[in-house]
């Protein structure tokens, strides 16, 4: 700040930015992370990014190059790239099925499996936050406890009850496989939603019942629209961890029609565990959905979860 | 595609049903007396919630319970606590147990301390944002995913060729050798159960740590995400008064920062713990429990579901569960008393 | 057009805190109501209870004569504009106003007629695509309005309206809504804690103190003829000076002696106080408004200027007379500890005084006001009010 101002008027600029970018604010505030902290940082961001993208980059070797060569070898031959891997993996049979029609399996699993148990959970989460009832907190309470309960706990007396032969779901694993998830992800989607749909103006939902809404009107014309944004939080929330799960889908699923691609892939390992071309190529086939949806939307992600690491 | 749509088409006459079948019960239920209405109304919202959590968590732990102290082979033959008894005696079983135990002590503890570390320096870094959201990524990956990335890493090509290793860990490890001090030659690091050599029935093995490498390197991310928006949240203020009062940076961290994010931190650890303990896919994706490094969720699967032992696998889902009740118990105790404090 | 009628209306709410103890009110057809008291008084416990939003824990509630108690919101066929408004968030200002309309059934074509015309009559036709979010702070308030008239209801529900508004703005709407009600003709319960809203607002004032009805009456009345000492401080700015005096005889009638100095009271206080004759030696709440003694008058009070305000219309003049001052509270009647206290007299803005003067102040004795020093009850009025003198504490707690 040694030069002489021009104009007045940069000399009052100058000040501006003076007083406004120098103050405690940026100087002081904070632990400073240094030169040290920033390398440290990086190096580990590095560290986390190597392992996912050594596999993404041999998905697309040559089979032969895959098993005899690393995979940093690569980079000298971009010109044997090749997606044969891709078609190799998308035919091959898993259990007598074509990998590709896991694929479809778990999409077919997670639609229904994220969108009925958030609707039921809103359901409640609307009953105990706008609901007078006995007991009501004390339920409330119970139903957050259940989040204790390993799924582990659960699986055997489960699957025991859907195979009763009257229920006839007992061949229908996607029907097993969905009501499993929602049972599973209960506890803390009412929690999460509770959370949210407790906190809306409770003026605005006496306003509705004043205008003559019912229950079930203000839950679809006011509180839904109202909660999208912690609607879509817990659902990325909970498609990543449906996809993603494998002990469910290998539970519930039965035969190999209806289990997940998970599932599929852990077969691989199971029986090809060499054969890195068929593997790498059906973790990246099995990993694209959920990292596309993650990338795209971790923002809302990340407020799930910072909201469900609140509880107890 | 065609599939896609048929799926998106049935979840849409689903929930239109679903949605009708609400509507319809909630109308009938209109159609009651008073207090009777209230209550059905009641009913009809809390009602599909509470039904599933009573025939799918409520009835099946109780029954699973019940069904850890029987053989489970024959019809509900009696065995008392038999099963847990072999749980923590027989032969290599306890060795699940000291696996899990491991499991959640060292994947907590390095991955809160990972979060801890990575919220402090990278707090605003220039490229935090990339930087942390790098770190996150392995979260998007499954465990699945990342059990075959690691299996990848850990690989090892065979053979004599020793530096044609595919495995960048075994490269890297073969590229040391002139390096270090002995011979290093290609290693099968999953198969290794011995803990720098030691073979000890306390220690966990070598495979197992290679295993939680796994683990910390999924649930870095989660901590990282977590701590770190609890430290924007700390108040500038706090952090300048100390400043100016004369801490350094480091002290500033401390006295000031750790300690008001340190319920966000307990709250982190606790979720990692009790999702360490769980561990099934990343041992099903890579050893499948074999060289023991079993763990008590995947070998509750093997037992139940393989091995035809249903009341064995039931009394390790009860261990589980015991093992998970007094962690949450402790956080909620210390989540109270600092709120109060 | 209907009336509103509560009987030993009672409110206990979950926790045994008994908010509302007792309330007999009546709202007339048409009639606009305000019902005001300090904040925590258990107004909008009051109101809440009208709507159906609050259980009633005793007593009845009568629409039209009719016992709505246990009736919903949806049943009882009023309105209601919340301080929050309470718009709906996710609705264009048109949703908003149509919403009950939609859910009554009413036919597209009225619902279109009557919002256009609500939002012509609350010039909110521009805005009628626009979600909440978008307007400002007036043009919410309107809508939250605009919601509640188009319905033609039974009642108008308003729990502290203007609260959210800017000064300039509130005093605007207030008389807007003044008038669209008396345009409408529509029974009203208006909810404030601003004793000017109420006076401005009201055909009749309800005055509630810890849930008990103080007095009912018309603005008029209540600032001219309070019926006790909480209701005479709460209402007018600046509020009445009450002070300890004690009730003396004069070569003149019957005078109240304050400190050392005694305003006569009079023959026009003998008339206005009946008993006085038999209080003699008595201490009493001797009350005056600030107008009362800057005028006209044929009493006299003596006190030390401390501090002159400038208003432009009045100049207010704060002085000290040598006697305790006397409080309504929440509880009851306070007197001060200290001897001497702070007397307010509001004079024509072209006199002179100066600070740290003696001055004499004119007592209009026809605006003078007697209250019991335990009960805060008025004292023995003119033939025409309804109280005389009484000291039973129980007076109070009915109202
Ligand atoms: N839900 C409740 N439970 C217990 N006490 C309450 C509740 N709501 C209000 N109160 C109490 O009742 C009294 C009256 O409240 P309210 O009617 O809101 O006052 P006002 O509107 O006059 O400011 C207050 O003391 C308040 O603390
Ligand atoms: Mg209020």
């Amino acid at each position: 700040m040694s030069t002489v101002p021009i104009h007045a008027e940069d000399a009052a600029v100058g000040a501006v930015t003076f007083t406004d970018q120098t103050p405690l604010g940026t100087k002081l505030a904070r632990t400073a992370s240094g030169r040290v902290g920033r390398i440290v940082v990086w190096i580990l961001a590095l560290l986390w990014t190597v392992p996912t993208f050594g596999l993404l980059v041999s998905s697309f070797r040559p089979e032969k190059a895959i098993k005899t060569t690393g995979w940093w070898n690569a980079f000298g031959h971009l010109g044997d790239m090749t997606t044969k891997n891709y078609s190799q993996v998308l035919s091959t049979k898993v259990g007598g099925i074509p990998f590709s029609q896991y694929f479809w399996n778990s999409v077919k699993i997670t639609i229904p499996a994220v969108v009925i148990p958030i609707v039921i959970a809103a359901l409640a989460a609307y009953a105990f936050s706008w609901m007078h009832f006995k007991g009501r907190d004390w339920l409330f309470v119970v139903v957050v406890g259940l989040m204790v309960v390993p799924i582990q706990m659960c699986l055997i007396p489960l699957l025991k009850l859907f195979n009763l032969s009257w229920l006839h779901i007992g061949d229908n694993g996607f029907v097993k496989i969905w009501i499993a998830h929602a049972i599973f992800a209960m506890p803390l989607t009412i929690f999460l939603l509770k959370n949210f749909i407790g906190a809306l103006p409770r003026e605005v939902m006496e306003a509705a019942r004043v205008d003559g809404a019912s229950h079930l009107t203000i839950f679809a014309k006011l509180v839904l629209p109202l909660s999208v944004p912690a609607l879509a939080s817990i659902g990325i929330f909970q498609f990543l961890w449906v996809w993603s799960d494998l002990l469910v889908g290998k539970v519930f699923g039965g035969n190999a029609q209806n289990q997940p691609i998970t599932k599929a892939v852990v077969d691989v390992v199971g029986s090809r565990g060499n054969d890195w071309q068929l593997l790498t190529a059906g973790a990246f086939i099995m990993m694209i959905v959920p990292l596309v949806v993650f990338i795209s939307l971790q923002r809302y992600f990340v407020r799930g979860l910072l909201a469900g690491s609140v509880k107890g | 595609m065609g599939q896609l749509l048929s799926t998106l088409a049935l979840v849409a006459i689903g929930i239109i049903a679903f949605g009708a079948i609400i509507g319809i019960l909630y109308w009938l239920v209109s159609q009651l007396r008073e207090p009777w209405r209230e209550r059905g109304r009641v009913g009809v919202f809390v009602g599909p919630a509470l039904l599933l959590l009573a025939i799918g968590l409520i009835y099946p732990a109780v029954a699973t319970v019940r069904m850890a102290f029987y053989k489970g082979d024959g019809p509900d033959v009696w065995a008392g606590l038999s099963n847990f008894k072999r749980i923590f005696t027989e032969g290599d079983n306890p060795l699940v147990l000291r696996n899990n135990i491991w499991w959640a002590l060292i994947v907590t503890v390095f991955s809160t301390a990972i979060g801890v570390m990575i919220a402090r320096f990278a707090d605003r870094m220039r490229g935090e944002r990339v930087a942390k959201a790098l770190i996150f990524l392995p979260t998007a990956v499954s465990m699945v995913g990342a059990g075959i990335i690691w299996k990848f890493m850990y690989a090892n090509s065979g053979g004599g060729n020793q530096s044609k290793q595919i495995g960048l860990l075994n490269w890297l490890w073969v590229k040391l050798d002139p390096i270090l001090p002995g011979k290093q030659t290609a290693q099968f690091w999953l198969q290794n159960d011995k803990f720098f050599g030691i073979k000890s029935s306390f220690l966990p093995g070598m495979n197992t740590l290679f295993l939680m490498i796994i683990m910390i390197w999924i649930q870095a991310g989660f901590a990282t995400t977590v701590i770190s928006a609890a430290m924007k949240g700390v108040p500038d203020d706090l952090v300048e008064a100390a400043k100016i009062d004369g801490a350094s940076d480091r002290q500033a961290f401390f006295r000031i920062v750790l300690p008001y994010v340190k319920p966000t931190v307990i709250t982190v650890a606790t979720t990692t713990t009790i999702a360490v303990l769980k561990v099934f896919d990343i041992i099903q994706s890579t050893t499948g429990g074999q060289f023991h490094t079993d763990t008590v969720a995947n070998d509750m699967y093997v037992k139940s579901f393989t091995q035809s032992q249903p009341g064995y696998g039931a009394a390790l889902a009860v261990v589980l569960f015991l093992a998970v009740i007094p962690i949450v118990v402790i956080n909620n105790r210390n989540q109270k008393e600092l709120r109060q404090g | 057009m209907s009336t509103l009628t509560m009987v030993n209306l009672q409110k206990r709410y979950a926790n045994g805190y008994e908010a509302v103890p007792g309330l007999d009110l009546e709202i007339k057809d048409g009639e606009f109501l305000v019902l005001v008291g300090p904040s925590g008084c258990g107004k909008s416990t009051v109101l809440r209870m009208v709507a159906g939003l609050e259980d009633i824990s005793g007593g009845d509630l009568l629409i039209d004569g009719a016992r709505v108690n246990d009736m919903g919101p949806q049943q009882r066929d009023i309105a209601m504009v919340f301080q929050s408004y309470a718009l709906y968030p996710n609705m264009t200002v048109g949703d908003n106003i149509a919403f009950a309309m939609k859910l009554r059934k009413t036919p597209k074509a009225e619902i279109a007629q009557k919002v256009k015309e609500v939002a012509e009559l609350l010039e909110l036709d521009k805005v009628l695509d626009r979600k909440p979010g978008q307007l400002s702070g007036g043009q919410r308030q309107r809508v939250a309005m605009g919601r509640a008239i188009v319905r033609h209801p039974k009642l108008f529900l308003m729990d502290e309206p203007l609260s959210n508004l800017d000064a300039k703005l509130r005093v605007h709407t207030r008389a807007e809504i003044a008038r669209l009600q008396r345009r409408l003709g529509v029974t009203t319960m208006y909810v404030t804690h601003d004793q000017v809203e109420a006076m401005t607002m009201g055909d009749r004032v309800a005055v509630l103190r810890r849930g008990v009805l103080m007095q009912c009456a018309s603005p008029q009345e209540l600032y001219e003829r309070p019926d006790n000492l909480f209701v005479a401080q709460f209402i007018g700015s600046p509020s009445m000076n009450v002070v300890r005096g004690t009730v003396v005889s004069t070569d003149h009638g019957p005078g109240v002696q304050i400190g050392d100095q005694t305003v006569e009271l009079g023959s026009v206080g003998a008339a206005r106080f009946p008993g006085i004759g038999e209080m003699i030696g008595r201490d009493v709440a001797f009350g005056v408004r600030p107008e009362a003694l800057g005028g006209d008058g044929s009493g006299r009070l003596t006190m030390q200027v401390e501090l002159v305000e400038m208003l432009g219309s009045e100049l207010l003049v704060h002085g000290t007379v040598n006697a305790p001052a006397v409080r309504a509270i929440d509880t009851g009647v306070e007197q001060s500890d200290k001897p001497t206290s702070m007397v307010i007299a509001s004079m024509d803005p072209r006199r002179k005084v100066e600070v740290f003067s003696t001055v004499e102040l004119p007592v209009d004795i026809d605006r003078v006001h007697l209250f019991d020093l335990d009960t805060g009850l008025a004292i023995g009025r003119d033939a025409a009010g309804r109280v005389t003198d009484s000291s039973s504490p129980n007076e109070l707690d009915k109202g």
